[in-house]
């Protein structure tokens, strides 16, 4: 018997007496719209699922309150030549089952993260290498030079090779899969948390670990996680005190819980874009009643949609002002230069024209896929968006999902299989290029299979992708800059997807309760104060 | 006596095969097992291993015997949206279900009786006519209109009861209760009214037509020449006359009421089987569909069998007059 | 209400002609069409549901816009409260929804998805039920006890989880890709299938009352098909009854049909039934738009009432004993 399943069965037996007390100061119970499905750490990119896993495991870097790259398992780390980094690991850190973390399990953490199934292959490039040096130094090695490399690491958490081997769990588990891997069901992290029990979509609670290495800044001793997919029940859980943080909180709610005097609405900009993406790859669209070609290999086509859709009115009557619209795939915090872009007007009537010149005076049909429990309003947004082109005469047939499904269907696991879409996006590395190289750059299975990962619609300018590798590799900042520019400028020149633009946080927080806002929209409950 | 147990069990064996075979063909047929367990690049090679591995090669009456073994001892599969084993879900959230159905009943029995008496006894009185009313709404309204309804007067205008969830819970070994703490007991309340309305309804008008119809038997007539007060004869006989079929029904209708939870639970996001269910038909996880029509079916059946032979028990004349409600 | 005890009416049973007019004549001749008139609320109710799929007909007529058009929601005119209100404006007397739909345009085009899911899932579950009743009592043997026990398994289950189950199955076989005429013709099916056992049930208990007369053993005898003779005397004698079963189950498929698209497994969101209405207003009761929930649900309670109360009072006038 572990010592995590020891420590496993003497909460479980302290749970009846515990349940039966009054709830603590100290345990913050918290809901969100969406479920943790899995606990299988390389399963899903996606930010809550992330900040989830971000309580109980840990990466060799992460972010702090600023979103600033900081030690975590790897306490410092030093660049010998340009494609080789050293890597200097904390010492003393003990998985929760007592396993000592050493770099063979940051070795293995890195195959693991690059094998078939992982949805991160992206945050950890393929040409690195990573050599043991003793037991707690690590040497990345690289082809080419990539300045930010750790910054990509970030949502990369390491595991226990030996807790991996003896359960089974080497290969990650897909989106896709089924048949739930030990590491789907449990967690075996270095982080501040552990994970006491996971009721899929009932409740998880996590419980403070009290040999994390590094100094709390919370008060909690128990974190209870609720999912609550109705946006009504959860503000009224949030105001009726039997949660103390929602997210996120329905934009037409906002007023009254900040007029409840009960809790508050923390909001702010958040670093994610949404937009709609098109199939420009495929020869005919998967969903659409034009056959023998693909409308949306027109550029006019594109460029049609793009100013078929009012964003201004979208952010005024669906997010009811809570959100930006974007000219660009990033968010302005992100990149320097991004006040130098514009959208292309709002122009039905040009659009309609431009429809008209590619052959399709009276529209045609497609179908769009979206989720419907994954962004602000994400539902809301479609159906408007449908109207807008009805008006042009596109006549969009709106299939609107639960975001697991809207995943398995959409992303590279599932085979891409939309012909038009609305997808939010956070590069991972707070940076332009993984948005360039994530979303816009080509997809090359052969050559390349992880540029364009996240490409559901198969954009591809290859001059672009010259741009990108080029960017990775330049260490000036203002000349990284300009070449950011001149990528962007061709991404839009190509319309290669509508931005809208970046909502809103909207994060529901009890009075009692203190915590910190991240921008990337990560729930970081380790940052957390509850008062009595 | 014996034969009758024993042709009502072999049919209730029968129906559970029945049921069985459903769900057996959903779980086979409605959903590809293995497409919905492999990623889109798995080759044809290790398909066809999972295949094999699965059993899906054999002769599909071999498949159905296995599956039907295997649901036997409660192993349902592995659900596609938690990548958890069924049973381990159902477990779970069986609580919630059976205590919010057990209490909805209780609801439903105390007022249902209550109100019958009164609306039989006192026939054209204002009350008894708005207990007439009430019933009509109760059988008319759709339930989840009702949770609104309640909703929006209990929680949201007056604030007095929480809209969602089961509130602070007991875990008592797998059991979890919320009858034990005050959170939980509020949490209870606006579902089990809007489970049991129904029910209510139905049991009202049942006593009522009961008693009517005892109070006009001989030997109630013979009661009251015998010179009995009114009350005795009232609740001494007619009221426990009517105590039989109504049990009855309100055995037979457990199993609709647990059916009935799939809407009060998504009404009051309340964590129950019936909630897994509807989220398993949004998300089309048929494994969570089959073993919960398996379930279902079960304690319908177990129900209807222990009642049948109760029945012939207690009393063999009134089988025959009793029409089993759906 | 499948509980309903349903009475088998009393009627001679001679062959006759015409037998489909001779009935109708004698309903509207008969006590029960008395009683009718004796009841003011059954009046009242009968009058609601006639204007009810008066609204539905001419919902095009009447509704200022097209909801399940996307083309005719203007953004602009979203969360716009009910006329009567500080904040109402022409012409949309109860207000608009998130994405600008009228919501008295969707009511009325929503009466129409629920009369036409109720309807069309009536008939179908009709002519299910009396075809298996038909098949069952005449055939008789295993055919009937298969048929029966069928039946059997069936009443015990609530119409709900077979139509949620209906629902899934089709989800899963078509992918989860159906837009909202097909969900139309799913939700009837799904319905179909949830109802048919009363009337089965009905029809075979008649047919097997028949097939003992010599009319039956006489038109065998001269080489008719006794089922088609059969199915003349059988329907105008259980008519009553399946009217019965017919106006309870509208009501009922109507119910059904709404919960299915409040729970997110009916009708989608750009082609909102009254259930699907009232599922996207529950979303904004807290936040003070009550009108995008409100309205719906009172159409909705006002169909189902009214169906019902005609319902009650059909049975009632159509059981001697209860009179």
């Amino acid at each position: 018997m572990s010592v995590r399943q020891s420590l496993l069965a003497t909460a479980t037996a302290l749970t009846v007496a515990i349940a039966t007390l009054p709830a603590s100061a100290q345990t913050l119970r918290y809901a969100n719209q969406g479920d943790l499905k899995s606990l299988d750490p390389y399963t899903l990119k996606e930010t809550t699922t992330i900040a989830h896993h971000a309580h109980v495991y840990e990466g060799l870097v992460t972010r702090d309150k600023d979103l600033k790259i900081v030690p975590a398992l790897a306490e410092s780390w030093e660049i010998l030549k340009p494609t080789q980094w050293r890597f200097h690991l904390r010492k003393g850190v003990k998985f929760h089952n007592g396993d000592p973390f050493t770099a063979e399990d940051v070795i293995f953490s890195a195959d693991r993260v690059r094998a078939t199934g992982s949805n991160f292959l992206t945050n950890v490039a393929t040409d690195a290498k990573f050599v043991k040096v003793d037991d707690y130094t690590v040497d990345v090695m690289l082809d080419s030079p990539n300045p930010i490399l750790v910054s990509q690491w970030d949502g990369w958490f390491i595991m226990d090779k030996k807790w991996c081997q003896e359960n089974n769990s080497v290969a990650p588990t897909p989106a896709s899969a089924t048949t739930p891997s030990y590491a789907s069901l449990h967690e075996n992290g270095t982080g501040p948390f552990y994970i006491e029990s996971h009721q899929p979509g009932v409740k998880t609670v996590f419980k403070a670990n009290p040999n994390w290495w590094g100094k709390p800044e919370h008060n909690l001793k128990e974190i209870d996680f609720t999912p609550i997919a109705s946006a009504a029940t959860r503000v009224a859980a949030l105001l009726s005190g039997e949660v103390d943080v929602i997210e996120p909180v329905p934009i037409q709610d906002i007023e009254r819980v900040n007029a409840s005097g009960i809790a508050k609405v923390l909001t702010g900009p958040e670093l994610r874009t949404i937009f709609l993406g098109m199939d420009q790859t495929r020869d005919e669209l998967l969903y659409s009643n034009v056959k023998g070609k693909n409308p949306f290999k027109d550029i006019r086509v594109r460029e049609a949609f793009y100013k078929a859709v009012d964003v201004d009115l979208i952010q005024k009557r669906v997010m009811r002002g809570l959100s930006t619209p974007s000219a660009l795939m990033v968010a302005p915090p992100l990149y320097a230069l991004s006040r130098e872009f514009t959208r292309p007007k709002f122009d039905p009537d040009g659009a309609k024209k431009l429809l008209t010149e590619a052959g399709y005076p009276t529209g045609f049909e497609v179908t769009m896929d979206c989720p419907n429990d994954r962004y602000v309003n994400d539902s809301a947004i479609c159906q408007a968006v449908v109207g807008m082109l009805a008006r042009i005469g596109v006549k969009v047939d709106l299939l609107a999902q639960p975001k697991q499904q809207y995943f398995a269907k959409v992303l590279k696991p599932g085979g891409f299989k939309t012909s038009f879409y609305m997808l939010g996006w956070t590069p991972a590395s707070s940076d332009s290029h993984n948005v360039l190289h994530d979303i816009m750059g080509c997809r090359d299975d052969e050559k390349d299979p992880n540029r364009g990962e996240a490409n559901l619609g198969g954009y591809c300018n290859r001059e672009l992708d010259v741009l990108t590798d080029k960017i990775l590799v330049e260490t000036d900042a203002a000349k990284r800059d300009q070449l950011i520019k001149q990528a962007f400028e061709i991404g839009n020149k190509d319309y290669s997807y509508v931005p809208l633009h970046q909502q809103a946080l909207a994060w529901g927080v009890s009075n009692k309760v203190k915590l910190t806002q991240r921008a990337d929209n990560e729930v970081l409950l380790y940052w957390a104060t509850k008062q009595q | 006596m014996l034969a009758f147990t024993l042709r009502r069990a072999i049919q209730a064996m029968g129906v559970m095969i029945a049921v069985g075979i459903i769900a057996f063909s959903m779980f086979r047929f409605a959903g590809d097992p293995v497409n919905q367990m492999v990623a889109i690049d798995t080759s044809a090679a290790e398909r066809a291993a999972i295949r094999q591995s699965l059993g899906l090669n054999d002769p599909v009456p071999v498949q159905f015997v296995h599956y039907f073994a295997n649901a036997a001892q409660f192993k349902f599969g592995v659900s596609y949206q938690f990548r958890q084993p069924v049973a381990d879900l159902l477990k779970e959230r069986m609580p919630a279900t059976l205590e919010l159905a057990i209490c909805a009943t209780i609801f439903a029995m105390v007022f249902g009786i209550l109100m019958g008496v009164y609306s039989a006894l006192r026939r054209d009185t204002l009350l008894a006519k708005i207990f007439q009313a009430v019933s009509l709404i109760g059988i008319s309204l759709p339930t989840f209109l009702i949770g609104i309804l309640l909703i929006y007067l209990f929680a949201v205008t007056l604030g007095w009861l929480p809209s969602f969830g089961r509130g602070e819970v007991v875990r008592l070994g797998w059991w979890t209760t919320g009858l034990l703490t005050v959170s939980g007991l509020k949490a209870l309340i606006m579902p089990s009214i809007t489970l049991g309305l129904f029910q209510m309804t139905l049991i009202m008008r049942l006593v009522r037509a009961e008693m009517l119809e005892v109070l006009r038997t001989d030997y109630i007539r013979f009661a009251r020449a015998r010179g009995l007060t009114t009350r005795a004869i009232h609740f001494g006989h007619a009221l426990k006359n009517t105590l039989v079929p109504v049990i009855t029904v309100a055995g037979l209708q457990f199993g609709s009421v647990i059916a009935f939870a799939i809407i009060t639970e998504t009404v009051f996001q309340w964590p129950g089987m019936g909630l897994l269910f509807v989220q398993a038909v949004q998300n089309v996880d048929i494994p969570i569909m089959a073993a919960y029509l398996l379930m279902v079916s079960l304690i319908f059946v177990t129900i209807n069998l222990v009642v049948d032979i109760l029945y012939t028990v207690v009393d063999p004349r009134l089988r025959s007059t009793i029409s089993r409600p759906g | 209400m499948s509980d309903a005890v349903v009475p088998h009416q009393a009627e001679p049973s001679a062959p006759r002609g015409r037998a489909g007019r001779g009935w109708l004549r004698r309903a509207l001749e008969s006590d029960v069409f008395y009683s009718f008139r004796r009841s003011r609320l059954t009046m009242v109710a009968a009058a609601i549901t006639i204007l009810f799929f008066l609204l539905a007909i001419f919902a095009s007529v009447l509704a200022v816009q097209n909801p399940f058009d996307p083309a005719q929601l203007q953004l602009m005119n979203s969360r716009i409260a009910p006329l009567w209100t500080a904040d109402g404006q022409s012409p949309f007397l109860l207000g608009t929804d998130e994405q600008g739909r009228d919501v008295l345009s969707a009511i009325l085009y929503g009466l129409r998805i629920s009369l036409v899911v109720g309807v069309l899932g009536v008939l179908f579950s009709g002519a299910l039920g009396i075809m298996l009743g038909l098949i069952a009592g005449y055939v008789g043997g295993a055919v009937d006890g298969l048929i029966m026990r069928i039946a059997d398994v069936q009443l015990t289950f609530p119409a709900i989880l077979i139509a949620l189950l209906v629902n899934g199955v089709v989800k899963s076989v078509f992918g989860n890709r159906l837009d909202a005429m097909n969900m139309l013709a799913v939700l009837v099916v799904a319905i179909g299938l949830s109802f048919w056992v009363q009337y089965a049930r009905t029809v075979r208990g008649s047919v097997l009352v028949e097939k003992s007369k010599d009319y039956v053993a006489a038109a065998q005898l001269i080489g008719l098909p006794a089922p088609v003779i059969m199915l003349r005397h059988v329907l105008p004698n259980t008519m009553g009854p399946i009217l019965v079963i017919a106006t309870i189950n509208l009501a009922l498929a109507i119910i059904t049909e709404a919960t299915l698209s409040f729970l997110g497994s009916g009708m989608p969101d750009t082609m909102p039934s009254l259930g699907t209405l009232i599922g996207i207003g529950n979303n904004y009761l807290f936040s003070g738009e009550w009108w995008i929930v409100a309205f719906p649900g009172m159409a909705l309670a006002a169909l189902i009432l009214s169906i019902n109360l005609l319902g009650d009072w059909l049975r009632d006038a159509l059981n001697p004993k209860l009179r």
